[in-house]
């Protein structure tokens, strides 16, 4: 588990930090830089987190694995996959050096999410460098914790804008027994009110895709559970490596053509008509839409069935997430300057405002 | 008997003119139902911590979301603190009432607003219970995962308040990771929603920081859970070890062999003998620890785990395995379980249960070291265990008609904490800090992580309005906790009246 590159790092972040502090300069906080695309660009001094790396702990049969923010994804996953088991939320790496801390810090997970949870329901516990030049500790390594408030999980998908995340501690589950994936033939339509009657349903399902041609599914499970439900469902089986190409933006739907937007849905919500083209994934609860329509049309189309739309091509737009009502970015803003009162950490990266 | 909150070490509260209040609140809410004088406030002095008692100034009963709003805009113009009440089960003291504060009770939003099969969602009012959400959802095939075992009568929005959790935590999650949306006031009544419908919601994550907070940051008005498709069955084996130790590390073979039960709990002898007599479960009366494992899902999978985990146990070294050979079997087993608490209860006048959680690689080593605890303190532990998640709800056994039985059984149950403090757990796993573990916040978290906690609270309710006194202690408590604990050996503020 132990590698040569294995650092505690931790002392020169905490310094940068209070050197930053001291000098008053914003921080542009980075591991590779793999979703460096994702947000607004931030103007600061970078503040590197890959020398501090490693895995702190691991202990299978208590399914909690701890790692310092700099540790590749890659190699977390290899240490997981080597015990049989695995990060459920799938997040995606977008390059080949994606670090845990960029991980949690997005928050991004992959096609396994509507079944178990996203990359904020596995955190446990997070050590994090705080706006008053503080390392500290929030949650822990145990299943359960409820004494005081939820700091790590109001971590992960912050975007590094609440404080450098160091060290993390996650949940992790034992690899699927059996799993199968297959396609189908059917139109989009069709596609959404099979999987939302399928829903109901105790079906081994872990990941459902709709490309406009053909549905996508993943079944894990035991043995029988998954053989009963492909004998249910046919269809043709589908190459595995397709649920990573989809999750790395890899499929040929992600050429980049047109600007990309994800739209997060309520499961159920019907097609959207927007201009441009669509993928289902999620099971529906999240739709790739290629397009050149305007930002406001999106989102005006997206919030009338209650979702919300974030803009994947850097640069398009100012607020590439959805800019929220006022009385909450009012709490949004208190938020941040209780935490990070100087404005250090990746000032704008979310929102202007914060 | 009155009261343990003390305001001296947290600050001292507004004084509030309880007639001024009173009129206020019925001039501009004629028909607002508002409890005001003796007996009628003596139901709410306590939640399910009956042990420590206040009697509120004034109770509010609103059954419109407009009152609600009106109430905390006037609480907050005439700075008067507001704890917030769901159905009053909880076991931390969360909704101990302040003698100088409104109680906002929001058991009358009892209506279930929206089940929407297709979404598998649940759209409800704080006071909904718990239970009645499955039972709404059951024509659908459908249920709310979380089921903390009062969930006969708790209410949803004390579960989002205290992120309860349940026996089918590990596998299912806690409340947290079945939520989709809660609607809150804040402190000064403005309406904000956190989540959304979809499975996830543009800006910081404050459903999650929403989650477990203890009615300190807003009140919670409406919540929007997530639905399951019901597993199409459920299989429980029962084993039981001549040694707890041997019990432990079975669960974590289990584990280790790729298997994720539904539920999986442990008792101690103790523990058994207790529920054998109160239920008559079928519990081997003579075996040191049992572990109950259920598994759950699709029939053909359930039988392979179950076939997996016997050969586990035995080979765990369980003196025996029996599976439930039915549903009715099935239900007897559990019985035992869920009715452990007051199983214990018929032991002893009164019990204490701790909610610390633990590595479950550490339990052996725990549960010597509360078996030295016990002998040192003289009063009995029964211990019931969450064993898949790693919390224990240890019960101390006391007479509060004994002398000093009390403060032994308080402090006994602050030393179990720190322990799982020590070796990296918890204070509280699915209870909540509440006004009962304040102190060994201390013992979790240093003060400047208490510091972070204090710059959350500022950010949603800078004035301390809401549940003042509970969940974050002040770091001058600390300071004084510390202090005194180091010198004393014991729970600090021994002047204190208790109980």
């Amino acid at each position: 588990m132990r590698s040569e590159h294995d650092m505690d790092d931790s002392a020169a972040l905490l310094e940068q930090v209070n050197q930053a502090l001291q000098n008053a300069t914003p921080l542009r906080i980075q591991g590779s830089n793999s979703k460096a695309f994702l947000g607004r660009n931030v103007a600061g001094e970078v503040l590197d987190t890959r020398s501090h790396r490693g895995i702190v702990s691991y202990d299978p049969t208590e399914l909690v694995i701890t790692a310092r923010c700099g540790t590749p994804l890659a190699h977390l996953s290899e240490v997981l996959d080597a015990a049989q088991q695995m990060l459920p939320c799938e997040p995606p790496s977008f390059g080949d050096d994606a670090t845990v801390g960029g991980m949690i810090a997005c928050g991004l997970s992959g096609p396994r999410r509507p079944w178990s949870g996203s990359v904020r329901d596995f955190v446990l516990g997070t050590r994090v460098i705080t706006g008053q030049g503080k390392h500290l500790r929030f949650g822990g390594e145990v299943m359960k914790n409820v004494a005081g408030y939820d700091l790590s999980r109001l971590m992960a998908g912050s975007y590094g804008s609440l404080g450098v995340i160091t060290e993390v501690s996650l949940k992790v589950l034992p690899n699927p027994r059996k799993i199968l994936s297959i396609s189908l033939e059917m139109d989009s339509d069709r596609a959404l009110l099979r999987l939302a009657e399928w829903g109901q349903q105790p079906l081994p399902i872990s990941a459902a895709c709709h490309d406009g041609q053909r549905l996508h599914l993943r079944l894990e499970g035991g043995e029988g559970s998954v053989a009963a439900a492909h004998d249910r469902l046919g269809g043709e089986l589908l190459d595995a490596s397709y649920w990573q190409d989809l999750n790395e933006h890899r499929l040929s739907f992600f050429d980049e053509s047109q600007p990309l937007w994800r739209l997060s849905l309520p499961q159920n919500a019907p097609r959207l008509s927007l201009p441009g083209v669509q993928l289902i994934d999620w099971g529906g609860a999240q739709r790739w839409l290629k397009s050149d329509a305007e930002a406001p049309l999106i989102r005006a189309v997206v919030e009338t069935v209650g979702g919300h739309a974030t803009c994947y091509s850097h640069g398009l737009i100012d607020s590439p997430f959805q800019p929220l009502p006022d009385a909450l970015m009012r709490y949004h803003r208190n938020l941040k300057q209780q935490l990070d009162p100087r404005g250090l950490f990746n000032p704008g990266r979310l929102y202007a405002e914060l | 008997m009155n009261i343990l909150y003390d305001e001296r070490v947290d600050g001292v509260l507004p004084d509030v003119d309880k007639n001024a209040l009173l009129r206020a609140l019925q001039t501009q809410w004629p028909d607002l139902e508002i409890l005001h004088q003796g007996e009628e406030l003596k139901p709410y002095e306590c939640d399910g911590l009956s042990a420590y008692r206040t009697t509120p100034m004034l109770v509010v009963l609103p059954r419109h979301i407009d009152q609600v709003q009106g109430v905390l805009r006037l609480c907050h113009e005439r700075q008067v603190p507001v704890v917030a009440r769901g159905a009053g089960t909880g076991l931390s003291g969360g909704a101990l009432p302040l003698e100088k504060g409104v109680l906002l009770v929001m058991a009358r939003f009892n209506k279930i607003l929206h089940i929407d099969p297709t979404a598998r969602t649940a759209r409800v009012q704080p006071g909904v219970r718990n239970l009645a959400i499955s039972q709404a959802a059951a024509p659908f095939g459908l249920y709310y995962a979380p089921d903390p075992s009062s969930q006969i009568a708790c209410s949803i929005g004390g579960n989002v308040a205290e992120n309860a959790g349940g026996v089918h935590c590990l596998k299912y999650g806690l409340t947290v990771h079945n939520l989709l949306k809660v609607d809150i006031l804040t402190v000064d009544g403005e309406h904000l929603t956190l989540g959304s419908q979809a499975l996830d919601s543009p800006g910081f994550d404050l459903l999650a920081l929403f989650t477990g907070s203890e009615g300190m940051l807003g009140v919670i008005t409406e919540v929007t859970v997530k639905l399951l498709p019901k597993p199409q069955t459920a299989k429980v084996l029962l084993a039981a070890f001549d040694s707890v130790e041997k019990a432990g590390r079975a669960v974590g073979d289990i584990i280790a062999a790729g298997i994720i039960p539904g539920g999986l709990e442990m008792m101690d002898n103790l523990a058994i003998r207790a529920a054998e007599d109160f239920i008559h479960a079928g519990y081997p009366v003579d075996a040191e620890a049992i572990l109950l494992c259920e598994l759950d899902g699709v029939e053909a999978d359930v039988h392979d785990d179950c076939d997996r985990v016997r050969q586990v146990l035995g080979k765990a070294g369980a003196t025996e395995v029996r599976q439930a050979r039915d549903e009715t079997e099935r239900v007897r087993f559990w019985a035992g379980r869920k009715n452990a608490f007051p199983a214990v209860g018929r032991l002893s006048p009164d019990y204490y249960c701790m909610d610390g959680t633990i590595p479950r690689r550490e339990l052996p080593g725990v549960l010597q070291a509360i078996a030295a605890l016990s002998a040192e303190y003289d009063l009995r532990v029964a211990n019931v265990f969450h064993a898949g998640d790693g919390n224990m709800h240890p019960l101390i056994l006391f007479d509060a008609n004994q002398p000093g039985e009390l403060d032994r059984a308080e402090a006994l149950g602050g030393k179990i904490l720190e322990l799982c403090v020590k070796v990296g757990g918890s204070i509280t796993g699915e209870h909540g800090v509440g006004r009962e573990k304040i102190n060994q916040m201390c013992a979790q978290f240093n003060s400047d992580e208490l510091t972070v906690f204090h710059a959350v609270k500022a950010a949603f309710d800078p004035s301390g309005l809401l549940n003042p006194g509970k969940n974050i202690p002040t770091l001058h408590r600390c300071a004084e906790f510390g202090a005194m604990h180091v010198h004393m050996g014991q729970m600090p503020f021994p002047e204190l009246e208790r109980f």
